[in-house]
């Protein structure tokens, strides 16, 4: 009881929603807020059996409205809070993540994505991208990880809480049900015991001392009376997510400079490209992959510069197009060709990409 | 009223910088954030208050107070004010909002904050209008009453009666509960209510809930005279004024 979580490290066989729920005691958050959908359940599942050994709190909400707002409350509260969601829930999300992104409050929500639109299918899919990157009626100043396996999962969930709280834009760690309901090996650990210091949180409401004598009151708005007003607020944060984006960039990338052709993709499909780029370039195919890590800010230089080198490209994804569209975007101006294997909604074997990979080294439009 | 009062100080918790207010004149919510100040003033409680203002004329109260304040979105002040209790319960919590935001839009997260007994304080403004979007019809609009969107008066058989706030919240909350309905026409009585929820919220009692009759003189486009009317005389046949539940089961 109220001991760690976790000591030092340990190795264990887990789904991913279990590594979740891990990384958020081993991250020291305090409070989650959720309510039910698949394929996240189980990380409120998990929370709420670990948590209680630790203090920790949990309240199941009316809907992902209030599964969002009640973790701006408790963010509010000076305490590290967060949410998990997917699909229909992703969407009612939108609502407070604008709110969330727009009085820069370092909310953490935890998005497993599931086939869309509307209910769809509940295991998997890639489609919640456009809308978790830039889902509010605002300009997408978050930050979201996109994992591609379970030690991501937990990596990159305790590292959300210290981006969030470091830099105060709402931060997503974007997975989806592939990853939350397989199990597979992850090291979990303290996040002290790898030098990981967590960043410390602060009340935004409730500091001590009376407000108008001791201090001044907080007066937090999300509302102006003119455009102009609004205007600064939004230049200002736009200015410092610009400027703090070289910092919270991250990508990985193999065999860039000897690459004919470019495999770019990201989460679990990043894990069929990368096994079918490495056997090819093993069999002596010149190909490479690249691969955001963080899909907002997107590593645009460092993309670039992988893509300038390549005679084309392929962005393989299961969706339509969605990142696609912002590898387009930041790609504009170049003029490497564009290929595209597209599977909204569906898994996509190492095979496929294969396939697909070798058809258009050989020139042959696949 | 008498004629050789003196000018009431205004309430310690208010914020002077921000005044005069921002509400219309003759508009019920200044009244109502007079009660409320003078209430936080009695119970020493300014250094404890988080306060949470709705959109809706409400959000006009974002400055209002020397209290930690955080203006919300439309009908999710009550779930921003419960995220904020669940995660720091030493602190006491506000949530303002007008009868759109609470009975409309955020009805589903007031229907389960009540029910959960969440240990916060609402405190809605029922003007029987949206006021802030230019006077449509709100759930609490009066049968034949008119408004942008009911120009030939609220039909009840097309768009229902109007919402009984206080008698549903105290139909489903529970035991150490507080709900009542005041009016800003019975000044003293509504800031009793008021105190009364409060100080439920600090013995850690659960939810409690006001509901207060308010006037839009803009919206409802009358003088004084018919405003004062409509309020004191004319909204309390369908809305009845007085306390709905109480812990213990002695209403007033
Ligand atoms: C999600 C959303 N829908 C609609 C609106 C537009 N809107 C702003 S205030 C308001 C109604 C306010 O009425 P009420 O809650 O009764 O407050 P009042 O202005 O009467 O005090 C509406 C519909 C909004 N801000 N957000
Ligand atoms: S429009 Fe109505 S509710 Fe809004 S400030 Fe004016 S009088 Fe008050
Ligand atoms: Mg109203």
């Amino acid at each position: 009881m109220g001991s760690k979580p976790i000591e030092g490290e340990r190795k264990v066989f887990m789904t991913g929603n279990e590594a979740v729920a891990w990384a958020a005691l081993a991250a020291g958050a305090d409070i989650m807020y959720g309510y039910p959908i698949t394929p996240q359940n189980e990380i409120m599942q998990y929370w709420t059996r670990l948590g209680p050994k630790y203090n920790k709190k949990f309240l199941q909400t009316e809907d992902e409205l209030s599964a969002g707002f009640t973790t701006i409350g408790g963010v509010l509260a000076g305490r590290r809070a967060f949410t998990a969601t997917a699909g229909p829930g992703n969407v009612l999300m939108q609502e407070p993540m604008s709110m969330a992104e727009a009085m820069r409050i370092p909310t953490v929500v935890v998005i497993q994505q599931r086939g869309g639109p509307s209910t769809a299918t509940v295991i998997y899919s890639q489609q919640e991208v456009t809308l978790t990157c830039f889902g509010g009626n605002g300009e997408g100043l978050r930050v979201v990880y996109s994992t591609s396996s379970h030690q991501d999962l937990f990596d990159y969930t305790i590292k959300a809480f210290n981006t969030a709280w470091k830099y105060r834009f709402p931060t997503f760690v974007l997975s989806d049900g592939y990853q939350a309901k397989m199990r597979e090996s992850v090291v979990i650990y303290d996040p002290e015991a790898r030098g990981i210091r967590m960043v410390p949180t602060e009340p935004f409401l409730g500091k001590a001392g009376t407000p108008g004598e001791d201090r001044p009151a907080a007066h937090l708005r999300n509302t102006y009376n003119i455009e102009e007003e609004l205007l600064e607020v939004l230049s200002k944060d736009i200015e410092e997510y610009e400027r703090v984006a070289p910092e919270i960039i991250e990508y990985d990338a193999y065999n860039t400079e000897n690459a004919d052709l470019l495999v770019i993709a990201h989460g679990v499909v990043f894990r069929s490209a990368a096994m079918a780029v490495k056997e090819l370039a093993n069999q002596g195919y010149k190909i490479g992959y690249f691969r955001p890590i963080t899909l907002r800010p997107f590593p645009r230089e460092q993309l670039r510069q992988a893509a300038q080198q390549a005679k084309q490209l392929l962005v393989v994804e299961s969706a339509y197009g969605q990142l696609l569209k912002i590898v387009q975007d930041n790609l504009y101006g170049l003029n490497v060709p564009i290929k595209t294997l597209l599977r909204p909604g569906v898994g996509i074997t190492p095979e496929e990409i294969a396939e697909k990979a070798k058809a258009l080294l050989a020139g042959k439009e696949a | 009223m008498e004629a050789k009062q003196i000018l009431p100080k205004m309430p310690k918790s208010w914020n002077p910088a921000s005044k005069p207010h921002k509400f219309c004149p003759g508009c019920g919510h200044g009244l109502v954030l007079k009660a409320l100040g003078q209430v936080i003033d009695e119970l020493n409680i300014q250094d404890r208050v988080v306060f949470g203002c709705d959109i809706g004329c409400s959000l006009l109260s974002w400055d209002f107070f020397n209290v930690d304040t955080v203006q919300t979105h439309h009908g999710r002040t009550t779930p921003v004010i419960v995220g904020i209790k669940r995660a720091n319960p030493e602190l006491i919590t506000i949530a303002y909002m007008g009868d759109g935001g609470g009975y409309a839009i955020g009805s589903q997260h007031l229907v389960n904050a009540a029910n959960r007994n969440d240990n916060i304080t609402a405190i809605l403004v029922n003007n029987t209008v949206y006021a802030m979007t230019g006077g449509q019809m709100a759930p609490t609009t009066m049968p034949d009453q008119k408004t942008e969107t009911t120009p030939y008066g609220r039909d009840i058989k097309e768009t229902g009666y109007p919402m009984l706030g206080p008698e549903m919240v105290a139909a489903i909350a529970h035991e150490g509960a507080y709900v009542a309905r005041g009016s800003i026409a019975k000044f003293r009585q509504l800031k009793t209510f008021i105190k009364k929820a409060i100080e439920n919220q600090m013995a850690g009692r659960g939810f409690s809930f006001v509901e207060a009759l308010s006037t839009c003189p803009t919206n409802w486009r009358t003088n004084a005279e018919k405003t004062w009317d409509f309020v004191e005389n004319i909204m309390p046949q369908y809305f009845p004024i007085g306390e709905y539940k109480v812990p213990g089961g002695k209403e007033e």
